[in-house]
């Protein structure tokens, strides 16, 4: 599918991506763009469940384990983060496990499914802050400062390598979300998402497939809130956990395309300039009225652009170009009369 | 819970009765979520934050204003219902033929404008009544006289509801319109007003338990966080568009949070009927009293 150009393409991006912090040593901006690619590679965690119509409202729980596990490790056992993160994805995969089984087992789709993740964020947090002795309840929590090795501890001073860090496992997001792209479960997920007793009936093993791709989609978020702890050395139930955060995964998502591999960043590129040039602009006034633009923009997004921006856009570009071959897109409508 | 009853001590029935009361406001909840479910098919993820602006109606109607509390709450009621039908009007009816998904995302929209409305225009202080309802001693017992209120004027409203439904021509057609959707547009009956009228009365149910809750909790912009989620359980628990599951659901989620409050924190309590909520989905997915479809 990928073309001679669009390889180059990616390459020559890549380069300057990696390059950048070489180059440019502005440390808010480029704390701007730590930023961007940590929530960027959350966001497309969630689209991996998100485009196959599996709208979950529990990853802010995922995220919220994956950042809890690996400070409290690190806080009370000492255990390096090294450890500590990839007990935090376990722990976040076994949830997930636990929900999702009997969610897909039993059919339990739509409205049934967005309500038990969200119950299941909501309780996430409910925990968090009920334990207050350890995680520090709503006040937040900040893992202790290492004394030692730097790297032992993943605690590093220099935003450089914290830009490259997170262009990394953002990169890993968005390869995992080519590999699933061609996979045979794409094509299982995409007939589950049209009719799933249609899908169970050619063979596909529904609860199965559903349940691979919510695995890798909370694993990741849960690496994603970890990533998130490391960096930020200070992290609360509201930032990382909880239904605000949920509703932020699906917004950025859906206002950047959720369709598309790149879609999720795009809407995480928006959502954070939007978030910081309000407060800059506004200062102390701004509390609360991101989230105000924010949803006002959600649900125009949703009444008017439901494929997002990037989506959209990238409809339009093939449709032009496929204007001389007027029978060849008369085809492709046929073939989904959805788009 | 006969077996129970025979080991209790006099705390453990003052939980239960506590649990009891609380059911009664959690019902009232629940049945307006299922309302609006079961007509248009729609879930309102802002439900609760809808809750929370009926609050700050109460606080500033009896706090700012000076007007009693029994004038006041007709009118919150009334502000809630339109806001009801403004929601119906201007978000979900544009969606009614995009997927559901959608249609509830935007409503999470919708949570996030109401959540930064209010921090934006009120603050995120919290507030309260500052009325201080006695305390009704009975035996060892104590129950606040809030809570006692609450729940009859919750059951009073859900029998309001009941009569209608059961009563009155528009009530019919929206017991008929939750049965099939397709058929009552060919009877005669006009969908978009019975779809106008349910969310009106769902907003009207909101803005009642709005009332309720104001005498029992202060007020702030995240407030309908703490008992949102709650909600939602309680409907799924039931079965989605379930009037009696609901209201089944709502009581036995009150008496596992009532009595897991006596044991530890108000916090494990929800804990512990989360975990209960998961075990009886294994046991029972669709709902306690499944509705074959």
């Amino acid at each position: 599918m990928m073309g001679q150009g669009r390889l180059v393409a990616w390459g020559l991006g890549l380069t300057a991506l990696v390059a950048l912090p070489f180059v440019y040593r502005d440390p808010y901006h480029l704390h701007i763009l730590v930023l961007i690619l940590i929530w960027s590679f959350a966001y497309t965690s969630w689209s991996m469940m998100g485009r196959f119509g599996l709208v979950s409202l529990g990853h802010g729980g995922f995220m919220g384990i994956g950042a809890y596990v690996t400070a409290l490790l690190w806080n009370h056992l000492g255990l390096s983060p090294w450890i500590g993160i990839p007990v935090g994805m376990v722990a976040a995969g076994a949830l997930a496990l636990i929900v999702g089984y009997p969610c897909f087992r039993f059919r339990i789709t739509g409205h049934y499914f967005v309500l038990v993740t969200l119950a299941l964020s909501g309780i996430v947090l409910q925990i968090i802050t009920a334990t207050r002795d350890y995680t520090g309840g709503s006040l937040g929590y900040t893992p202790n400062r290492a004394s030692g090795n730097k790297l032992l501890a993943l605690q590093f001073d220099d935003k450089t390598t914290w830009y490259l860090i997170a262009l990394a496992v953002w990169l890993g997001g968005i390869v995992a979300w080519h590999l699933i792209d061609r996979s045979m479960s794409r094509y299982a997920l995409e007939a589950i998402s049209e009719d799933e007793d249609a899908a169970a009936a050619a063979g596909v093993d529904v609860t199965a497939e559903k349940l691979k791709i919510t695995l890798i989609s909370a694993v990741m978020t849960a690496l994603a809130g970890a990533i998130y702890c490391q960096y930020q050395m200070f992290i609360t139930p509201d930032t990382v956990s909880g239904i605000a955060v949920s509703l932020q995964m699906v917004f950025a998502a859906i206002v950047g395309g959720l369709f598309v591999s790149l879609g999720p960043t795009v809407g995480a590129v928006i959502t954070i300039l939007l978030a910081e040039t309000l407060r800059i602009g506004f200062g102390t006034r701004a509390v609360g009225w991101d989230n105000l633009v924010y949803g006002v923009l959600l649900v125009l997004f949703i009444i008017f652009l439901p494929k997002g921006i990037l989506g959209s856009l990238l409809d339009r570009l093939k449709s032009q170009r496929k204007v001389p071959r007027a029978h060849e897109q008369k085809a492709v409508q046929i073939a989904r009369p959805g788009t | 819970m006969q077996a129970f009853l025979d080991i209790f001590d006099i705390y453990l029935l003052e939980a239960v009765i506590n649990g009891i009361l609380l059911g009664g406001v959690l019902a009232l909840l629940a049945l307006g979520l299922n309302l609006i479910f079961g007509v248009i098919d729609v879930t309102w993820i802002c439900y609760a934050e809808l809750v929370m602006i009926g609050m700050y109606a109460m606080y500033f109607l009896v706090q700012y204003y000076g007007i009693s509390y029994f004038i006041a709450a007709p009118l919150t009621i009334l502000l809630v219902a339109i806001l009801g039908a403004l929601l119906h009007y201007l978000v979900i009816a544009p969606l009614l033929t995009a997927p559901p998904i959608n249609q509830l995302l935007a409503t999470g929209g919708v949570l996030f404008v109401l959540q930064s409305f209010a921090t934006v225009a009120f603050g995120i202080d919290f507030r309260n009544l500052g009325i201080r309802l006695p305390v009704l001693a009975f035996g060892d017992m104590n129950f606040s006289y809030a809570r006692l209120l609450s729940f009859l004027a919750a059951l009073v409203g859900m029998v309001a509801v009941y009569l209608f439904m059961t009563r009155t021509f528009t009530g019919t057609a929206i017991r008929a319109i939750s049965q099939d959707r397709q058929i009552m547009a060919l009877m005669g009956v006009d969908t978009k007003r019975i779809y106008l009228i349910t969310s009106a009365i769902g907003g009207g149910l909101a803005g009642l338990a709005a009332c309720l809750l104001v005498l029992q909790y202060d007020v702030h912009p995240f407030v309908g966080l703490s008992f949102g989620p709650i909600t939602f359980l309680i409907c799924v628990l039931g079965g989605l568009g379930n009037f009696i599951g609901g209201f089944i659901a709502a009581f036995v989620f009150a008496e596992i949070i009532s009595l897991g409050g006596l044991f530890s924190d108000l916090e494990w309590g929800y804990v512990l009927a989360f975990a209960f909520f998961i075990v009886m989905m294994f046991i029972r997915p669709a709902g306690l009293l499944a509705r074959r479809r």
